[in-house]
């Protein structure tokens, strides 16, 4: 069952703000995905791919002038792409949960956690006041922070960055949205906490059914948790598919190119595979496919015509190669 | 360097805030006004002999008796105030732009020394910039002046006052420019650069003021255009005690003095055009220095 | 080449001396490295690993002599680092590579100033026109073009600055290189790029490295020796084959555990370590014993009481009881 659904969404950011000739440059190109009841989506890609940005438009928290100038962002059927803000901001929590890369601002320093909790719980949720703060325990006991009747009052500061990530897992989570954003939620910790942090949150959704978008630059993440996974690549899709198949049959170039220069501890390689160049930049887009000028296999079509998402074996992949 | 300054989101800021465009222009004509003053003025209030108590306290124009010839009115000894304010203007600028430039020069040496070196050093100046700051910056400035000036013959007093008043009002003003500065390149000297110049065995004094200085001089001009209001109103504060600019070489505050006796008398023009200029000028600088803080401000960016 | 030895440095994070006095509070240290010591040989690439807290970019500091270790000795080539540091000829042999592209280079200054300082600091070129062309050469050894010193830092990406920084580091000719994370602020496929480049630039100029990161992978790559750290001590330090292939210390199989494996999707996890709920500590407060008995599976009394000193076992150093009492389980 289709819970989220976008497509050919389009963001537009004006590229040099200021200068009286605003020239809009095009961040997000046409990309359509969607999200089933339950499933965890892994949207993968490097910086300036889009990947943040597209979770900050399918809440609404598009920090302006960033506009969606293109596409539908359905939730449940309903479209929610355009809706006032006050609309929005009932969605947010109830509906989706959102987990930010920073937990340092994501927590309001000058409220205790229990406060924040209980805050979010009572205005998404029919709770009094006892109940929720019961409810808030709870959640602390199951995110793994010991002694959860004592830190409920704590404040955010007193808490180390792993368990903070953690407090705002619960806090995404306590008004029990469909949907959980997770917008690199492990970057900023150590790897030995990451590992929890990602056994948490798969718990999490696959206990409550919650559906999440995981957004990462770390492909080693997303094939532990997801089971489906995007490619984006300059604001665009260039695969898609069940997370097997893309990571061990990758049928787009860039793809292929990327998990090959992850360094693998398994053995030691003379030389990284590597891609040469950088991505381009949403305001000097080169024509056809955006991967061309750095991709080994890149024939004539490439350099006229943009491919779109086809199917790929059980993937669907944006070249012209499939 | 300049390519830089001109291809930057500041310039390109500037021409589309009409605000900062108007208070620029305003203060350009000023500046001019001032330095050309000799040449612009309609009249010279300083040369003696071409006064004549006939021209004495013509009110200004619109009013009944006005001569066009002072569109703003004389004052008791025939002196056109519009002449007067463009010389005292020039007085006004020069003090408070020279005292600022003393306050950034020596509050930026203290400042960087102070926010590079740490330590003892840091602790001791800045202390000491804490206890001159307990003091209102007027009163720093009248003690200095007061000092300077019984300390000089009586003869030498009046020409040198311009001096006196800008090391006073310079000295009163050195503090802020210290503790901002300080704190950028307490901020700076941790970056990685500065490390990367320290790897390689490059002097302190060296990285101080090769690659420290200039990434902190962007709040200087901030407050330095800020201060600039601030240093003529002093000025204008202390002449208007009496205490500043003799009425030899007067600047506003001087002018708002000497036109104060007259106020109560029905010749309200002596004193209040010098004030609205007073007014004009520290709201064009300070409104020209607000915009420029906030464009300047790297979280707004 | 490189011997530190016995090296611990504290760092004092105290209060201001009134707000002391005035409390009644200690002064308060944080032993950042406690009694490390190691040796690299010339040519070989040494890595050390480990998390926040851990004390790596303290020992990289140290090492290049940014700040003088509270006890212990470095010495390069023999001679104490504090007198290489005094003589220009001696110290232009090492130089440092940060991990910030963003901070490492003056916003303020041209490329080619950037690259041309350590040139100008050691009278390395005759006139300008010689230091303008060593300039330029650097530039296309590192991979971007001679026209790049005109401009400024800003107009570049991440991994290009990272080239920039690597090609100052190597303006003053040095033969010991210290990479504080050189590419953990840049995406994997630049990263790549970089790691090859320094591959290739080692192999090329006979470079020693001493390189740092949190990243086990990536050091995989780069390296002949790893030590892995733990709260400002190394936990275990030997041949990067054997850490990686028969790891022994109980921290060093969580760090490898922890890495996601990428041939394993929808790998069932359970993440090893204790109270499985721990983090690393507060370098501030530090467990008593072995800094990492609250996270290990064998701590017993022993640990909780006495730390563990580094010994041989086999090709590799460890500091565990559990492995010098032949309680490790093999994996």
């Amino acid at each position: 069952m289709t819970l989220l659904s976008v497509r050919d969404l389009v963001i537009e950011i004006p590229s040099r703000p200021g200068l009286t000739r605003r020239a809009m440059a095009r961040f997000i190109d046409g990309v359509s995905f969607d999200i089933d009841k339950g499933e965890i989506l892994g949207v993968v890609g490097e910086s300036g791919a889009g990947k943040s940005l597209t979770g900050a438009a399918i809440t609404g928290l598009l920090p302006p002038p960033g506009r969606i100038t293109g596409g539908t962002v359905e939730l449940d059927g309903q479209r929610i792409d355009g809706l006032p803000p006050s609309m929005l901001r009932r969605l947010r929590g109830r509906r989706i949960g959102m987990i930010f890369q920073d937990p340092l601002t994501t927590l309001d320093p000058l409220f205790t956690i229990g406060q924040q909790l209980v805050e979010t719980m009572r205005t998404h949720l029919p709770l009094s006041d006892t109940a929720a703060r019961a409810r808030a325990r709870d959640w602390l006991d199951r995110v793994g922070i010991p002694g959860a009747d004592r830190r409920i009052d704590a404040y955010p500061h007193e808490f180390s960055g792993g368990q903070r990530q953690r407090v705002v897992i619960a806090l995404a989570l306590c008004a029990e949205p469909d949907l959980l954003i997770a917008d690199e939620p492990t970057t900023a910790l150590d790897v030995s906490v990451q590992a929890h942090i990602i056994a948490l949150l798969h718990e999490l959704a696959r206990e409550r059914g919650t559906a999440v978008m995981l957004i990462t630059h770390d492909m080693g993440v997303i094939a532990e948790i997801a089971d489906r996974v995007a490619v984006m690549y300059a604001g665009r899709i260039a695969e898609i598919g069940r997370v097997d198949s893309v990571i061990r049959h990758p049928s787009h170039p860039y793809t292929d190119g990327l998990i090959g220069t992850i360094p693998s501890v398994a053995h030691r390689l003379d030389r990284l595979r590597q891609i040469d160049g950088t991505m381009p930049r949403p305001d000097a887009m080169p024509a056809g496919c955006a991967f061309h000028p750095r991709c080994p296999k890149g024939f004539d079509r490439c350099r006229q015509d943009r491919p779109l998402l086809r199917p790929v074996g059980d993937s669907l992949a944006a070249c012209w190669l499939a | 360097m300049t390519g830089f300054w001109l291809q930057s989101d500041l310039v390109n800021g500037f021409r589309n805030a009409p605000l900062a465009v108007a208070s620029a222009l305003v203060v350009a004509v000023l500046v001019v006004a001032a330095a050309f003053a000799p040449w612009l003025a309609p009249h010279n209030p300083m040369d003696v002999a071409s006064l004549s108590l006939l021209d004495s306290f013509k009110p200004p124009f619109g009013m009944p008796d006005a001569d066009p010839a002072n569109p703003l009115g004389t004052d008791n000894q025939g002196r056109d105030v519009l002449s007067a304010i463009m010389f005292g203007l020039r007085v006004s600028l020069l003090v408070g732009f020279c005292s600022i430039l003393l306050a950034a020069l020596t509050g930026g040496a203290i400042g960087l020394l102070a926010g590079y070196a740490g330590g003892l050093a840091d602790a001791v100046l800045m202390r000491i910039a804490d206890i001159q700051l307990t003091f209102p910056a007027i009163l720093t400035a009248l003690l200095v002046d007061g000092i300077i000036g019984a300390a000089l013959p009586r003869t030498m007093r009046e020409s040198v006052q311009i001096y006196v008043m800008i090391f006073a009002i310079g000295i009163s003003l050195w503090p802020g420019f210290a503790r901002t500065i300080r704190g950028s390149t307490l901020m700076e000297r941790n970056k990685d650069y500065v490390l990367a110049a320290r790897v390689i065995g490059v002097p302190a004094w060296r990285i101080a003021l090769t690659h420290v200085l200039p990434n902190v001089l962007g709040p200087v001009l901030v407050i330095g255009t800020l201060g600039m209001g601030m240093a003529i109103l002093t000025e204008a504060t202390l002449s208007f005690l009496g205490i500043g600019l003799p009425p030899t070489h007067p600047s506003l505050g001087t002018l708002i003095r000497f036109g104060n006796d007259f106020l109560f008398s029905g010749q309200w023009w002596v004193t209040a055009f010098p004030g609205l200029a007073l007014v004009l000028t520290v709201l064009s600088i300070n409104l020209l220095g607000d915009w420029l803080r906030d464009a300047l401000n790297p979280k707004l960016r | 080449m490189l011997q530190v030895t016995s090296v611990t440095h504290r760092y004092d994070v105290s209060q201001p001396w009134l707000h002391r006095v005035l409390v009644g509070e200690p002064r308060q240290c944080l032993t950042a490295v406690d009694n490390v010591s190691f040796r690299i040989e010339r040519g070989e690439t040494l890595s050390l690993v480990g998390e926040s807290g851990c004390g790596k970019s303290t020992v990289a500091r140290l090492v290049v002599g940014l700040h003088a270790p509270s006890e212990g000795t470095i010495r390069f080539q023999g001679e104490t680092l504090s007198s290489v540091r005094a003589q220009p000829a001696l110290r232009r042999q090492f130089n440092m590579i940060f991990q910030d592209p963003y901070s490492s280079l003056n916003p303020r200054w041209r490329v080619r100033d950037v690259i041309g300082e350590p040139i100008r600091v050691f009278g390395l070129a005759s006139d300008q026109v010689a230091l303008r062309q060593r300039v330029d050469a650097l530039l296309v050894q590192v991979g971007l073009v001679a026209e790049d010193g005109e401009k400024y830092p800003h107009q570049f990406s991440g991994g290009q600055r990272q080239r920039i920084s690597i090609a100052r580091a190597l303006a003053s000719e040095p033969v010991f290189l210290v990479c504080d994370e050189p590419t953990s602020a840049l995406d994997v496929s630049v990263q790549a790029q970089i790691l090859n480049l320094m591959r290739d630039l080692q192999r090329r100029l006979g470079l020693t490295l001493l390189f740092i990161s949190h990243n086990l992978a990536v050091v995989r790559h780069m390296s002949d020796r790893i030590g892995v750290m733990y709260l400002g001590s190394i936990v275990e330090i030997g041949p990067a084959d054997d850490i990686f292939h028969a790891p022994r210390h109980p921290y060093t199989r969580l760090l490898l555990d922890a890495l996601p494996d990428m041939t394993q999707t929808g790998r069932k996890r359970s993440p090893v370590g204790g109270p499985i709920w721990c983090e690393v500590p507060d370098p501030i407060d530090p467990p008593t014993g072995c800094p990492f008995h609250p996270r290990c599976p064998l701590a017993d009394a022993r640990c909780r009481r006495e730390k563990p000193t580094i010994m041989l076992s086999g090709r590799t150093e460890v500091a565990c009881h559990a492995v010098e009492e032949g309680r490790l389980p093999d994996q």
